[in-house]
């Protein structure tokens, strides 16, 4: 078992007097990509969230628990939430490219972290990161038209280039491929695939079958609480939990 | 609890839907008729409209027109027999209006108006005419030992009589000189450069267009930034609490309160406490901005707001700290109908008059200001002054000093619709 890059123990988190999730432990590590997958509700993006403390923009929200990257203590007070963001990115459900041109959607990151000295530094960080994120040859004759111009794929990736672009530890996606339809979907798959070992990555599906084909390791959460959590091959074939089991085989959910 | 009747739904025979029966074609008829009758309602009321806008356009045009135009008479004065005390050489320079007018100029030129014209020739002549034939003496002291015709604005009566609204007895003199061929009609350029006078022939807009350009300044450098950081910081910082429910509800009441209380406002504050100069257009504009912000603050607000929180996501998480997402996507995004928001403002103060009248903008004032302590006057102030006289010659320039208010409203919304379309983001 490889060392974790974010290890995360009896987390819970209230909206005001909602309960959203409770006494939450999990590792996310550089190896293996985790799924979390539950039914509506069941708390997993509000779980991804306290990771990069983009719950701080909820005014009611409430976390207690302890959450650590590389060991360090990302709730405590000498914690730079902006630098933290830049390290943990985030990829959302409904694609959000800025509505500026390709080329200034990737280099936004890098530009206000001071990431490149030269513009020429700069061209280098977005070819970089938009071919990592499998773009590159689509647009790179277009880089100066609008992002938001994209197909609905394109710009989910054009996310993913813009989280790569500021050179994160952890990658964050929530719901990447729930707007696309299926060609889209692949890709994005096969982009998690590649992006596999170089960041840690954890990606919050509905989709059972993709949580079985990206990732190797599995967390299922049920109204707020992790149910069970292992080997995604283990997850799939023979969960431990009879709750498991029912929602893996379409009882609910 | 009211129990529903049981229903034999089950039961019931199924009765086909008959399409071309008479009921459905007269319920067919009656809806094609409804839709008719509310597309003519719709397309009375805009008709009606444009109707009284047209209306109210072509009036003041027609009327204001002619505040444009002036009737001058030719008049020839012989410079030299009226032996003027005051040597040629002499008309130079600043004290060149003080010599003329010490040598009886304007006596001399009544004089030549009363050897052309007769008895009442005099009375013919513009109050300002003399001034006319002063510029053509400083412009060329040589004239002076000669005879040269001028053509001089004559007396507003007559002016008007011209136009063709003016009394009989005027329209009797009119008719003759007409008949002598030495009257003419021409641009009037002395009303786009003078400030307000006490003779219709002889007043301009300037002075009140400048008034109410500075007060706009002054107002704009004020709200706009005020109302805008107060708008950030409402949306984006501040906690929703009591408190701020407070604001939000004094804001909403303060954008509603009649604009004369803000003048008392302004005269109680600006005038009496911190002593400020009265008349002034860095007083009007402060005012103006009191009741200018809550405008910009609501719409500001609501601009903010429509911007969606997908944008805010996605600059927190590569990194932005909340000042760069407030700057780099947020604001920019809700330029546009802040800017929008900022013109309704300006333009409702640009026609403001209560509470300039409160803070004593309705003096008369013959100098255009030079500066923002300069007393002054605005538009709407000269607008209103002018529609209060006498004179009948000040019935057209009421209409004109419209016609440039308008002018102004038109090339502000003109810039705030470019402005928009600029920064308009397509999504």
């Amino acid at each position: 078992m490889s060392i974790p890059k974010i290890t995360a123990r009896n987390v819970s988190v209230s909206y005001g007097a909602k309960q959203a999730i409770d006494d939450i432990s999990i590792d996310v590590d550089m190896d293996h990509v985790i799924a979390f997958i539950g039914p509506s509700g069941c708390g997993k993006s509000t779980f991804l969230r306290t990771l990069n403390r983009m719950n701080d923009t909820i005014p009611s929200a409430r976390v207690s628990g302890d959450v650590r990257l590389d060991g360090q203590d990302i709730y405590a007070p000498e914690m730079d939430v902006v630098q933290l963001r830049a390290r943990v990115g985030m990829v959302f459900q409904k694609p959000n490219p800025f509505p500026k041109s390709i080329y200034e959607n990737v280099a936004y990151g890098p530009r206000i972290h001071g990431l490149a000295n030269s513009r020429a530094e700069l061209d280098v960080i977005v070819e970089r990161s938009l071919t990592r994120a499998g773009l590159w040859n689509e647009v790179k004759d277009r880089l100066s038209e609008s992002g938001t111009a994209l197909s609905g794929g394109q710009q989910q990736r054009l996310c993913i280039a813009r989280a790569i672009a500021v050179d994160p530890e952890v990658i964050l996606m929530d719901e990447p491929c729930s707007a696309l339809d299926p060609i889209a979907t692949a890709r994005i798959e096969e982009l998690i695939h590649d992006l596999r070992g170089r960041y840690a990555i954890a990606i919050v599906t509905h989709n059972m079958q993709q949580a079985a084909r990206v990732s190797q390791r599995t967390a299922f959460f049920h109204l707020g609480t992790l149910v069970e959590y292992g080997r995604t091959s283990d997850i799939f074939t023979n969960p431990k939990e009879e709750r498991t089991k029912d929602y893996i085989t379409g009882r609910y959910g | 609890m009211s129990k529903r009747p049981s229903l034999p739904v089950a039961d019931a025979p199924v009765r086909p839907t008959v399409w071309d029966s008479p009921a459905m074609a007269r319920r067919l008829r009656r809806r094609y008729a409804a839709e008719r009758r509310f597309r003519l309602l719709g397309l009375a009321a805009v008709a009606l409209s444009a109707a009284f806008l047209a209306f109210l356009l072509v009036t003041m045009v027609a009327q204001g027109i002619r505040g444009f135009t002036e009737t001058t008479i030719t008049l020839p004065i012989d410079l030299a027999a009226a032996d003027l005390p005051i040597e040629p050489a002499r008309v130079k320079g600043r004290s060149a209006d003080l010599a003329l007018a010490g040598a009886g100029l304007e006596d001399a030129v009544d004089t030549a108006a009363t050897m052309r014209f007769g008895r009442d020739g005099a009375d013919l002549l513009s109050p300002g005419a003399w001034l006319a034939v002063r510029d053509a003496i400083k412009a060329d002291p040589a004239i002076l030992r000669r005879t040269v015709t001028f053509t001089l604005p004559v007396a507003s009566p007559f002016d008007v009589a011209a136009k063709g609204e003016g009394t009989p007895d005027a329209e009797q003199v009119v008719a003759r000189l007409k008949a002598q061929g030495v009257l003419s009609t021409g641009w009037n350029w002395n009303f786009l450069t003078d400030a307000d006078a006490t003779d219709p022939t002889r007043v301009g807009i300037w002075g009140a267009a400048k008034g109410s350009l500075l007060t706009m300044l002054v107002t704009l450098a004020l709200a706009f930034p005020i109302g805008v950081l107060a708008a950030l910081y409402l949306e984006e910082y501040a906690p929703k609490n009591r408190w701020t429910d407070l604001i939000e509800v004094s804001i909403n009441n303060l954008a509603a309160v009649p604009s004369i209380i803000f003048g008392l406002l302004g005269l109680a504050v600006f005038l009496n406490t911190f002593g400020l100069p009265r008349s002034a257009p860095l007083v009007g504009g402060l005012t103006l901005a009191l009741m200018t912000m809550p405008v910009i603050v609501i719409a500001g607000r609501n601009a903010i707001k429509a911007v969606p929180p997908s944008i805010r996501d996605a600059a927190l998480a590569v990194g932005a700290s909340r000042v760069q997402v407030i700057f780099h996507h947020v604001l920019p995004l809700a330029l546009p109908g802040i800017l929008t928001g900022t013109i309704i403002g300006m333009a409702r103060a640009l026609g403001e008059t209560a509470p300039l009248l409160m803070i004593g903008m309705r003096a008369f004032i013959a100098a255009p200001p030079r500066g923002l302590t300069d007393p002054s006057t605005v538009l709407p102030v000269q607008i209103f002054l002018w529609s209060d006289q006498v004179d009948r010659g000040f019935i057209e320039k009421t209409s004109a000093a419209i016609i440039v208010l308008l002018v102004f409203l038109l090339a502000m919304n003109g810039l705030a619709i470019y402005l928009r379309n600029r920064f308009e983001t397509r999504w």
